[in-house]
């Protein structure tokens, strides 16, 4: 089988993250960059599943030049090849143009499954996988906690609140995952090696055929007005009781809308 | 040409683009799989048999080791930095992988193309974990006098003795035995390649340490055990030699768990001294504590530059013998004096173990000891120096 796997280099989790002033996109440059860590589960159930069923991994991203370490970093843990769209033109993308871009860079590839993390840690909006698998055409598994192939059918478990849904689909068909779903592989220095050796696409908008009025910051269907940082935390309010403390507490409550 | 490698408390520069992904890798694995675990584990002495399955199956075990036979063939140069970010998160872990490597070795570097091709992949492969088997009770500075004895009979080395103070011993795959197979002192020293499993070969209990006690410390024990002649390492006679060479190499891996034990220390301490407050300021700002830290910085540094200089002679094939034995003692006594003042920076704190630097102090002692005592290792210098003993 064939597996495509988007992945996203977002800024190093533990790194302090800032918008720029100029356009209030995020601050690539002020942190390093990694690969969003729900990607990897995906990257490692796609190396799962062609390691039991045969086919092949390609790694698929959307990002300025330092996103192809990102790739790099899937090669190293065994994916086959890369596929990375880069170009000025995407900055500033929303999760609408940048599922118009992604869905137009997989289609015709002949994939069967295409693989996502369920959320990035920079956007956390976890709709890219739907929006893809809706401009695609196909069917859409998100949110899987587990993933079983047997010939043309795709059966996962979504992990709900309260437990799962056993959800299947024909292939082609977006599968998004959930962290529960596997312990993603350190890269072998093997692996390293072997990566540099691998095939990297690389596309520009025109490349891929895109419509530049598309994507972008201009075309983002929300702009940010302003930012601010968050602001430090003020001291809290002290209730004292004079008999009258639960009222007091209630009250505070009731005026939070916690209650 | 050189590869900057920025880490989190060093930055390096690394000889080739694909070490610096190494090193990357190797301490994303520390901090995530290694550091977490190491206090907990030290203190019930749990093996992590596990993270060391780990780290073979990202090649970190045959690092050295010909590529013929699956190892990756990286030089001293990078081999040791890698052990220094392992020993850094976990000193049993780094330790681990330096007592493997000298365990490989003797295959390694005198076992002809017929040994390497039937035993060599498996052992530097990631899976199986080697030990190495020279001190005995009664014969440990003077390793010369060693008693274990090897009678060959028919196609077999009849082994009878007690080897002491191995690391991994009970829980090692292979042994690279130092045994007896006559009397003619150094000259009738012969190293066997034994299988862990051989019938006959025993461990004692784990020795009680005063540290390091998730790296299992025991005698191993042979009692007629039939070892095939055909496991033989180098000549009869030879291994002496061979087990010397094997420790100039492991001193360099000691050097380099050294220098991460003492940057761990100097971590913790810089870290302390910049969060504790007072007469009014953080405790770094007073000079009394920040001279203090200075030093630690430098005996880390000097140490690291003197293995990485080892490490280079090494690599390009010259003597380095002397310079192996000066790394070990250098960086040994540095983490002695880096944890012991690491503990006086984190004051009344850095005496319990709500801290890791009381565990890092009662382990740096050991590394004064083990693979040569620093005063075994001055003997060494002394010797190059021709100022020492002559050899008896």
């Amino acid at each position: 089988m064939k597996i495509a796997v988007c992945v996203k280099q977002v800024p190093d989790t533990w790194a302090e993250k800032a918008l720029k002033a100029a356009d209030s996109t995020l601050d690539r440059d002020a942190a390093d960059g990694v690969m969003n860590e729900l990607d990897e589960y995906a990257v490692e159930e796609a190396l799962k599943l062609t390691e039991a069923h045969g086919g092949e991994v390609v790694v698929v991203t959307m990002g300025p030049e330092r996103a192809g370490e990102t790739v790099r970093k899937a090669l190293s843990m065994g994916a086959d090849s890369g596929v990375h769209l880069v170009d000025e033109t995407l900055h500033g993308s929303d999760a609408l143009a940048t599922s118009y871009a992604l869905a137009e860079v997989l289609k015709d590839r002949g994939f069967d499954l295409v693989m996502f993390g369920s959320e990035s840690t920079d956007a956390r909006m976890s709709v890219v996988p739907a929006m893809v698998a809706e401009r695609l055409g196909i069917a859409q598994l998100t949110f899987a906690q587990k993933v079983e192939v047997s010939g043309p059918t795709v059966t996962i478990q979504r992990a709900t609140e309260t437990g799962y849904d056993t959800v299947e689909a024909q292939t082609p068909a977006v599968v998004s995952v959930v962290e529960k779903i596997n312990e993603p592989r350190y890269p072998s220095f093997k692996g390293i090696m072997a990566a540099k050796k691998k095939p990297v696409e690389t596309l520009s908008v025109s490349d891929a055929g895109l419509d530049a009025a598309r994507l972008g910051l201009s075309a983002a269907w929300s702009q940010v007005e302003d930012f601010a940082a968050r602001p430090p935390k003020a001291a809290g309010t002290i209730v004292v009781d004079e008999g009258d403390g639960g009222a007091k507490l209630a009250g505070f409550l009731a005026e939070q809308k916690f209650i | 040409m050189s590869y900057p490698w920025k880490g989190r408390s060093v930055t390096r520069l690394m000889p080739t683009e694909e070490s610096v992904e190494l090193m990357a890798l190797v301490e994303d694995f520390a901090a995530s799989e290694l550091a977490p675990k190491a206090g907990p584990a030290e203190e019930s002495a749990d093996f992590p048999r596990e993270s060391l399955r780990a780290l073979g199956a990202m090649g970190i075990l045959g690092l050295p080791f010909d590529s013929a036979y699956g190892g990756a063939e990286q030089p001293y140069e990078v081999v040791l930095p890698v052990l220094e970010e392992l020993a850094r998160a976990w000193l049993s872990v780094g330790i681990s992988v330096s007592v493997h490597y000298l365990a490989c070795f003797p295959l390694a570097a005198y076992g002809t193309d017929a040994q390497r091709d039937r035993w060599l992949a498996d052992m530097v492969g990631g899976d199986l974990l080697g030990g190495y088997c020279l001190s005995e009770p009664q014969s440990g500075s003077d390793a010369a006098a060693l008693a274990t004895s090897a009678v060959l009979d028919g196609a077999d080395y009849v082994v009878n003795g007690t080897k002491a103070w191995i690391t991994h011993g009970g829980r090692a795959d292979f042994y690279s035995v130092m045994v007896r197979t006559s009397d003619h002192g150094p000259k009738g020293i012969s190293c066997l390649l034994v299988d862990g499993a051989t019938t006959g070969l025993s461990s004692a209990p784990p020795e009680r340490k005063m540290g390091a006690n998730a790296s299992p410390t025991a005698q191993v024990i042979l009692t007629d055990a039939r070892v095939p002649a055909d496991r033989l390492m180098a000549a009869e006679g030879a291994g002496f030699s061979v087990a010397l060479a094997a420790l100039d190499a492991g001193r360099l891996g000691i050097a380099a768990c050294a220098v991460g034990l003492a940057q761990a220390a100097l971590d913790a301490a810089v870290a302390y001294a910049a969060e504790r407050r007072q007469f009014g300021r953080a405790i770094s700002g007073f000079q009394g504590v920040s001279f203090m830290l200075a030093d630690m910085a430098t005996a880390v540094a000097g140490a690291r530059a003197l293995y990485l200089e080892a490490a280079r002679l090494k690599d390009a094939g010259l003597q380095f013998g002397t310079a192996a034995a000066m790394a070990k003692l250098a960086a040994t006594d540095a983490a002695m004096k880096v944890t012991t003042d690491a503990v006086q920076v984190l004051g009344g704190a850095g005496y319990t173990k709500d801290f890791p630097v009381e565990r890092y102090f009662r382990e740096a002692k050991v590394l004064q000891i083990v693979e040569g005592t620093n005063q075994v290792q001055r003997l060494v210098i002394g010797r190059a120096l021709g100022q020492g003993p002559a050899r008896q």
